[in-house]
């Protein structure tokens, strides 16, 4: 079975973490210094301003844009596979990304497009409706196939997204709406990306609460055993992903199959230990995020293609690969 | 006759059918047995075209299964697995009447209708020829799948564990029905059984298998023996010989004490 | 286009009533169908006709035609597809085909160029399109069908994940493409009611008209084949062979589908349980018509609605996925149950 743990290597997860902060540094400053204004080490060792200004500007805000919502969707990812003990679950496979991107258009509709509180509020709200519903809906299949669960909530995230599609396309928004359904990097600037770190920051919080995960995710008899308030911590669970997801949304667009696959590549390397995952985890998500963006704009150069497009198709290779890996692997063997 | 000549299945490493040789004449019961993963399903799946063999050929009446023509074979050769879970829903009596398919091409003619008549009065299908499958106890649909094979009224019947899901008396009724359809029908009827007894009793010759290979070979009363028993199981049986033939005491302290290895027993499941 | 009389004249027709199913009932089912997609398309052609009437119903006889073809394509496409999946809830809509057809056309037209693209004749191109459809379908059968025949749900997954990631790379070879280039070649992919190609619409209609006259003729193996393939295959089908050709055909119907008005998702699945459930059997005999059947008159229905009731200000296939994802998640979790 999948839902199985696996026992982590020891010291698996240091290993890791070393080898992918390494990585990490590296694809962050190959990041730095590609776009369309050519920048080199050697010119801001020359002190040239105007380069300088760029960096400040853009490719700062940029690389930390991609590594805040990086790593807190792939921990948004890790903490609904904990909840749901099912590790094809993720806030675009239960409806929370279509929830949320709902919200903001319900914000839009009603408050105008320059509101972002309006958009943050409604789209964090929408996205914990949603993914309640997506529970809710779960709940009544308790007994069924790991492979159905998620089914359902892509299902669900598609009939949200035709609701969406409907409104929007009678208040004549469909372009706007194209702009939240695919992550974009290319307009973040200072100014414009620091909501994000509020997700760092939930992001923290849910390594503060890995274990109490973990023992969530057990089920409701075990999390009684060991004395874990079960309700509430899936509660605070649900509630960090939907903020992730609404944040994420709002300032840089849905970003498909990133909470899939990082938590999957990193517990089939470290094991399931959420605490020991959780960094790693992080880790990797702002890795994927990252390699897809230098990808995005290097592809095409000088144009960019939304970094949200690279991470769907790369994004669904992998995730192609891991239901394969699960399912007909063993079947194969 | 069904001729198997060498033949071999493997799933990546693991060979589960290694270079089985064999040759089943026309007429009566032969029965399959041995341990869990020793290959008897797979052989017979082979003979029954539901899986292709790595190596080797099998004929039957001198048709080569893997070369024939699909309704041609299908009307010599009739094979019947042991999980038979349909997608759709139907009716037992038009599962039965798909048995004709082979012969009419899903045009029934007043032949058809007479086999497929018969063959549902022979399983005492009557009463619920009208009833969902979907809505029948396990052994009621096994009943249907085993009706709707006697309607495709082949020579040669590969049944795969049909007693897998009936209880005791539903269990002897199949095993009367297989028993006649070798007898009245001249049907030679090839069967994959878990029980050695069943086996023993209603067959007229037992193959054992053991890691894909055949062991042992013979009438009932030279293969239920406790020296062919323990090669074939890895487990040391008493057989009591009684009026109705030999029976394996596979049951009480015996078989768990004395020689029976259980490692080797876990081993074959790799 | 159906002889029910011919049908219901036949023994085996008798003899199903014997078995827990009416032909006289499903007959009835299908005529009220085929009176209701009469009753619709003739509503669709003449409702609140103004101005030039010549013109008006010119146009409105090509967009006709392309829905009936279409709603056809995708009701017959479904029900086969089920028939060889071994179940309700796989369509090859949900299994990526249609996005696919959009992937290949925006890749052909990256790889050979624009105006090379654009110069051949679209009936031309529409074939080597099905051609490539075609290997798809049969590479889908030697992947994924055959290891994971008793895996359905996983093999949806995958489905819908690739049908995704098809769209994502569609987007990204359009990208590739120069922006100028690009919006030449929009009008001519992303088709939609409105725009139905006439040359595409008469090649379409025969090559659908072909497909379905040797469906008719197969239907009592297909009848074999839904029954699973160990079973079929003890019934004398050669089962590789005949599905590899169903599903050929299933990519030859999606593509006509897709080619004509774009992706609908959800159309097949609505109108195939529709079909399943009010004619009460699994032959083709009576699935295949019923369900191309519901097919027009679904289409050519919420097309109407729209026109009329929403004054175009949404689109039929947004419609159709809402209703046809919330039928579906209610499928899953009845599956899912049993």
């Amino acid at each position: 079975m999948i839902t199985v743990a696996r026992p982590a290597p020891q010291g698996a997860d240091r290993r890791y973490l070393a080898i992918g902060a390494l990585v990490l540094l590296g694809a962050a400053a190959v990041s730095l210094f590609v776009g369309v204004s050519g920048i080199s080490p050697a010119d801001l060792l020359a002190g040239d301003a105007q380069k300088r200004a760029v960096l400040l500007e853009s490719r700062i805000p940029r690389l930390a844009a991609i590594v805040l919502a990086g790593s807190a969707m792939g921990v948004a990812g890790l903490i609904m596979q904990g909840l749901t003990q099912n590790r094809f679950v993720a806030p675009s496979t239960a409806g929370t990304i279509e929830s949320a991107t709902f919200g903001v258009l319900v914000a839009t509709l009603w408050f105008g497009s320059g509101s972002v509180f309006a958009k943050m509020t409604l789209a964090v709200l929408f996205a914990l409706v949603g993914t309640a519903i997506f529970l809710a809906l779960v709940e009544r299949l308790r007994f069924s196939d790991i492979i159905v669960v998620p089914l359902v909530g892509i299902m669900f995230g598609a009939v949200v997204g035709a609701a969406t599609m409907f409104f929007a396309f009678r208040a004549d928004l469909l372009q706007t709406l194209s702009a939240w359904t695919t992550a974009d990097f290319s307009g973040t600037l200072r100014g414009r990306y620091e909501l994000l770190w509020l997700v760092g920051g939930l992001t923290v919080l849910a390594y503060r609460y890995a274990d109490r995960f973990t023992v969530a995710g057990m089920g409701r008899d075990h999390a009684v055993n060991l004395g874990v308030d079960h309700r509430r911590t899936v509660t605070l669970g649900l509630a960090l992903v939907a903020a992730v997801s609404a944040v994420v949304v709002v300032v840089v667009g849905a970003i498909p199959f990133l909470g899939l696959v990082a938590p999957n590549i990193t517990t089939l390397l470290v094991g399931d230990n959420m605490r020991r995952v959780l960094p790693v985890t992080a880790l990797s998500g702002a890795l994927f995020l990252l390699v897809c963006d230098i990808l995005s704009r290097t592809i095409r150069y000088p144009f960019e293609v939304p970094v949200g497009t690279v991470v769907g198709v790369l994004g669904g290779a992998v995730f192609v690969f891991l239901i394969f890996r699960s399912r007909f692997g063993a079947a194969a063997a | 006759m069904i001729d198997i000549d060498g033949i071999t299945k493997r799933y990546g490493k693991a060979t589960v059918v290694d270079r089985v040789n064999l040759q089943i004449p026309r007429g009566g019961v032969v029965s399959l047995i041995g341990a869990n993963g020793a290959g008897k399903s797979t052989l017979l799946s082979m003979v029954g075209r539901l899986l292709e063999p790595c190596d080797g050929r099998i004929t039957v009446d001198g048709h080569d299964v893997q070369a024939t023509p699909g309704p041609e074979l299908a009307r010599r050769l009739s094979v019947l697995r042991q999980e038979n879970h349909l997608p759709v829903r139907l009716a037992v009596g038009e599962l039965v009447a798909f048995g004709r398919f082979p012969h009419s091409g899903g045009r029934l003619s007043t032949r058809d209708h007479d086999h497929i008549d018969r063959a549902i009065a022979h399983l005492d299908l009557g009463p619920m020829a009208h009833r969902r499958l979907d809505q029948l106890s396990g052994g009621q649909r096994q009943r249907a799948f085993i009706a709707m094979v006697l309607a495709q009224d082949t020579d040669y019947v590969l049944l795969d564990e049909p007693l897998n899901t009936l209880d005791m008396r539903h269990a002897a009724q199949t095993m009367d029905t297989i028993r006649r359809m070798a007898d009245d029908l001249d049907k030679t009827v090839v069967v994959v059984l878990h029980d050695v007894n069943v086996a023993a009793h209603h067959s007229d010759r037992i193959v054992a298998m053991k890691h894909g290979r055949v062991v042992a070979d013979g009438s009932p009363s030279e293969v239920v023996d406790r020296d062919v028993l323990r090669h074939v199981f890895d487990l040391d049986v008493p057989v009591s010989h009684t009026d109705a033939g030999p029976v394996a005491m596979h049951f009480g302290r015996a078989c768990t004490s004395g020689d029976a290895p259980l490692a080797s027993r876990t081993g074959e499941f790799r | 286009m159906l002889q029910l009389r011919d049908d219901l004249d036949r023994p085996v027709a008798d003899r199903d009533a014997d078995h827990g199913f009416s032909p006289r009932h499903a007959a009835l089912v299908l005529a009220v169908l085929a009176a209701l997609a009469v009753a619709a398309i003739a509503v669709f052609m003449t409702y609140d006709l103004r101005g030039s009437l010549a013109f008006a119903l010119e146009l409105r006889a090509k967009k006709v035609a392309g829905m009936a073809l279409v709603g056809t394509a995708l009701g017959v496409a479904t029900v086969l597809f089920h028939t060889v999946s071994g179940n309700r809830i796989l369509t090859p809509s949900l299994m990526g085909f249609d996005n696919l057809y959009l992937l290949i056309q925006t890749g052909a037209a990256f790889t050979f160029g624009t105006f090379a693209f654009l110069s051949v004749d679209v009936r031309l191109r529409f074939g080597l399109e099905v051609v490539v459809m075609m290997g798809f379908a049969l590479a889908l059968h030697r992947l994924f069908l055959g290891r994971a025949r008793d895996d359905v749900v996983a093999l949806l997954l995958v489905g819908v994940v690739l049908g995704g990631m098809f769209a994502s790379l569609t987007d990204l070879v359009a990208r590739l493409i120069d922006p100028n280039e690009y919006v030449t070649l929009q009008d001519q992919f992303f088709a939609s009611f409105a725009t139905v190609d006439e040359e595409l619409l008469g090649v379409s209609a025969l090559a659908v008209g072909a497909v379905l006259v040797y469906v008719w003729r197969r239907t009592a193996r297909l009848d074999v084949l839904a029954l699973g393939r160990d079973t079929a295959v003890g019934l004398g089908v050669d089962h590789t062979r005949t599905v590899d050709r169903v599903l050929m055909v299933v990519a030859l119907l999606v593509s006509v589908a897709t080619a004509l008005v774009g992706p609908i998702t959800f159309l097949g699945l609505l109108v195939s349980n529709l079909a399943y459930r009010l004619v009460g059997t699994f032959r083709h005999r009576w699935t295949l018509p019923s369900a191309a059947l519901a097919g027009v008159v679904a289409l050519i229905g919420a097309q109407f609605a729209i026109e009329e009731y929403f004054a175009f200000e949404t689109r039929a296939s947004i419609v159709i996925s809402f209703i046809g994802g919330t039928y579906f998640i209610i499928l899953l979790l009845r599956e899912a149950r049993t």
